[in-house]
């Protein structure tokens, strides 16, 4: 292990472990289980029953106590390791308790019952893991409902998103128009306008234009984000103008120069919007919360929270949606990731 | 790489056979007459349309309005049925015997929330720029899969707010993991972390450090990546020690990055929202009850709602933001100008 240390790490100070080498390791190491362990605690978790999750403290992994089918019995009767009193100790079944004295029954000879002290057993647990808690939500709760709700604003937002967003850049990169720095100052003035400012009167718009309770009541206030416009801006100023020239003299339109010569030369910078808004839309919390007060309309992220906020919170399930929330987010983030962070480092977008 | 984009393209223009290029080519024939009309600039117009009046009615409208909200009284939604009241929603708000004593004013809900917004600015924007600041300069080391690294520390950055605020509230429970941690090293009681005050309102700042961190990591590595990697061989060469080339070289060319991001976590962190909720619901008490919570409360959910207080309310931090926005802009020209001498 000192050999592979010293193979992957390559030090200041030759041979000696400069401090910094030391620091760096464990911030490195303290980070990964940092960053990673809660999200894996609570996949653990989620597949726990009832009874595992309210153990203290927690086990690693989901266990469940054996159980037994004896005769003369409608329910299965856990099974526990007894000590009993000369010693010796025995696989027993339970068959009821009362206070701190456990009656138990070998599973083989159920006629015959021994009186022990609970301090005197152990569960037999064994490692289950409890696939209940996600396939339950799906038929008893909307959970199928909030998904497809979720998926529908995420496509439907980003699909618009980058129509208009990249109409509008080839517009104010492409063309002089009268107006068109005005157009530019506004947007780049409210880059910075956040949701919180306006939801006051962004919810009277959209009770006015019949569009509370409604899906596209979510959609629509996002699709025009200056942020996107500004970026897919940006990038086409960088497209040559004596391409759209030559195309102009083959007698294309202005529609065809967009979308066949344009559109195709911007799709990185498309591609980077196209993630982002994915993941924005996706995990939209605020404004769906406010504009959908209907269950059957709510998203995932309005639905989990909910269901989070009830009083007797069925952590059960809502550990095991709160994964299924997150599987999205984690393919993109496992295939995109080197598009995002390149995104991010050269544009400052989210 | 090469082969992977080759094949994406196929793909692509298998589909754009089928479906994309009938229908933008139908599309075409309406705006080639519309064209003609108004010529090659005319339809720049046209480009700009949808996005400016989405643009315009959901973003614009509303912020010119809110101006008009924050001066009408009443628990009405719509704007037509409410009454002016003029500034009377502001000096509501301002009317306090101590600014600093929430229970002294009026609006003693915003003025906590107000001095919670600032407390918690002002400790997580210092503590996440000094835990993104180390982990970047970690990342820029030599060290063997930087890009694995710089990823652990981003996987956060992606997931959603409540998934965040789930994830934590599982973990600071009675009987979660962080209590069963110090109870098997320290023998230590469990203890109520979401329900004690002080430590709830920790955890709000750590829970969104946590999330957030990444990103200003990243940012952090691009500025330190950018460093020009003779100035160090060069302090080598001399035999600087380790602490003054990172006080004499790398900070001073960080800065320019470093106040970027010192802005932009700002402005984030005056809009706290989402995971908190999730994570206290703004309690207990009133312990972690920021002002975007405020204001939604205020708008849509609590009893006593009033939207012109909510709005009158949203204009001030609107206030806040914009001069820090505006700061940002200040730092991004020094920026420009400097990397243009």
């Amino acid at each position: 292990m000192p050999g592979v240390i010293r193979f992957l790490t390559r030090r200041r100070g030759g041979d000696r472990w400069h401090w910094t080498d030391i620091v760096t390791w464990v911030w490195l190491i303290g980070g990964l289980i940092i960053m990673f362990g809660p999200a894996v605690w609570l996949a653990l978790s989620s597949f726990k029953s009832p009874a595992a999750l309210s153990k203290f403290p927690p086990s690693l992994l989901p266990y469940v106590t054996q159980e037994v089918q004896v005769d003369g019995f409608d329910k299965p009767l856990p099974l526990y390791e007894v000590t009993l009193p000369d010693g010796s100790t025995a696989v027993m079944a339970e068959k009821r308790r009362i206070g701190i004295i456990a009656q138990m029954i070998d599973p083989e000879d159920p006629e015959t019952v021994v009186k022990v002290n609970i301090q005197d057993r152990e569960p037999v647990e064994m490692v289950e893991f409890a696939t209940s808690n996600y396939s339950k939500p799906f038929m008893q709760f909307d959970f199928l409902r909030y998904l497809w709700n979720s998926v529908f604003v995420t496509v439907m937002a980003t699909v618009i998103t980058l129509a208009i967003n990249s109409m509008a850049a080839f517009a104010l990169s492409k063309y002089q128009f009268r107006g068109q720095s005005l157009i530019l100052i506004i947007i780049v003035g409210t880059l910075m306008v956040p949701l919180g400012v306006i939801m006051v009167p962004l919810y009277s718009i959209i009770s006015t234009l019949g569009l509370f309770n409604s899906l596209w009541g979510v959609i629509l206030p996002t699709v025009a984000t200056p942020t996107g416009v500004f970026l897919l801006r940006q990038y086409m100023l960088t497209i040559p103008d004596e391409l759209i020239d030559a195309a102009r003299m083959d007698k294309a339109s202005e529609w065809q120069i967009y979308w066949r010569i344009v559109l195709p030369l911007a799709a990185p910078a498309l591609a980077v919007l196209a993630i982002f808004s994915v993941v924005w839309r996706w995990n939209d919390f605020l404004w769906p919360l406010i504009v959908l007060s209907r269950s059957s309309l709510y998203t995932l992220q309005v639905g989990l929270n909910v269901y989070a906020g009830q009083l007797n919170v069925q952590w059960h399930y809502i550990l095991a949606m709160t994964v299924v929330t997150m599987i999205p987010v984690i393919l993109v983030f496992v295939f995109l990731q080197r598009f995002i962070t390149r995104g991010i480092a050269t544009s400052g977008l989210k | 790489m090469s082969a992977d984009s080759s094949r994406q393209r196929y793909t692509l223009s298998g589909l754009s056979f089928a479906v994309i290029r009938p229908v933008m080519g139908l599309i075409d024939i309406p705006l080639r007459a519309l064209q003609r009309v108004g010529g090659q600039t005319g339809m720049a117009a046209f480009f700009i349309l949808p996005n400016m009046a989405v643009f315009t009615i959901f973003v614009l409208v509303p912020f010119v309005i809110n101006f008009v909200y924050s001066m009408t009284g009443g628990i009405e939604i719509f704007l037509n049925q409410r009454d002016f009241v003029g500034a009377y929603q502001y000096k509501e708000i301002f009317s306090c015997a101590d600014y600093l004593e929430p229970a002294t004013c009026k609006q003693d809900g915003f003025w906590t929330a107000a001095q919670n917004t600032a407390m918690f600015v002002v400790l997580q924007v210092a503590l996440l720029i000094a835990v993104s600041l180390i982990t970047a300069v970690i990342l820029n080391r030599e060290i063997i899969g930087r890009s694995f690294w710089r990823a652990v520390f981003f996987f956060p950055v992606l997931l959603s707010p409540v998934v965040v605020g789930l994830i934590w509230r599982w973990i600071l429970q009675r009987d979660g993991l962080l209590n069963a941690i110090l109870f098997e090293l320290f023998g230590a009681d469990q203890f109520n972390w979401l329900v004690d005050r002080t430590a709830a309102f920790a955890a709000t700042i750590g829970v969104s450090i946590w999330a957030h961190m990444g990103f200003y990591t990243l940012i952090l590595l691009a500025g330190l990546q950018a460093i020009p990697k003779d100035l160090y061989e060069a302090a080598e060469m001399d035999g600087t020690p380790r602490s003054r080339v990172f006080w004499r070289i790398t900070m001073p060319l960080l800065m320019p990055n470093l106040l970027v991001v010192l802005v932009l976590a700002l402005i984030r962190a005056v809009q706290v929202f989402d995971e908190v909720f999730v994570l206290t619901g703004g309690g207990p008490g009133t312990s972690t009850m920021y002002i975007v919570q405020y204001i939604y409360e205020m708008g849509f959910a609590s009893e006593l709602r009033n939207p012109g207080l909510a709005a009158a309310a949203s204009i001030l931090m609107g206030a806040v933001l914009i001069v820090l926005t505006l700061l940002q802009m200040a730092a991004a020209r020094r920026n420009e100008k400097k990397g243009a001498n």
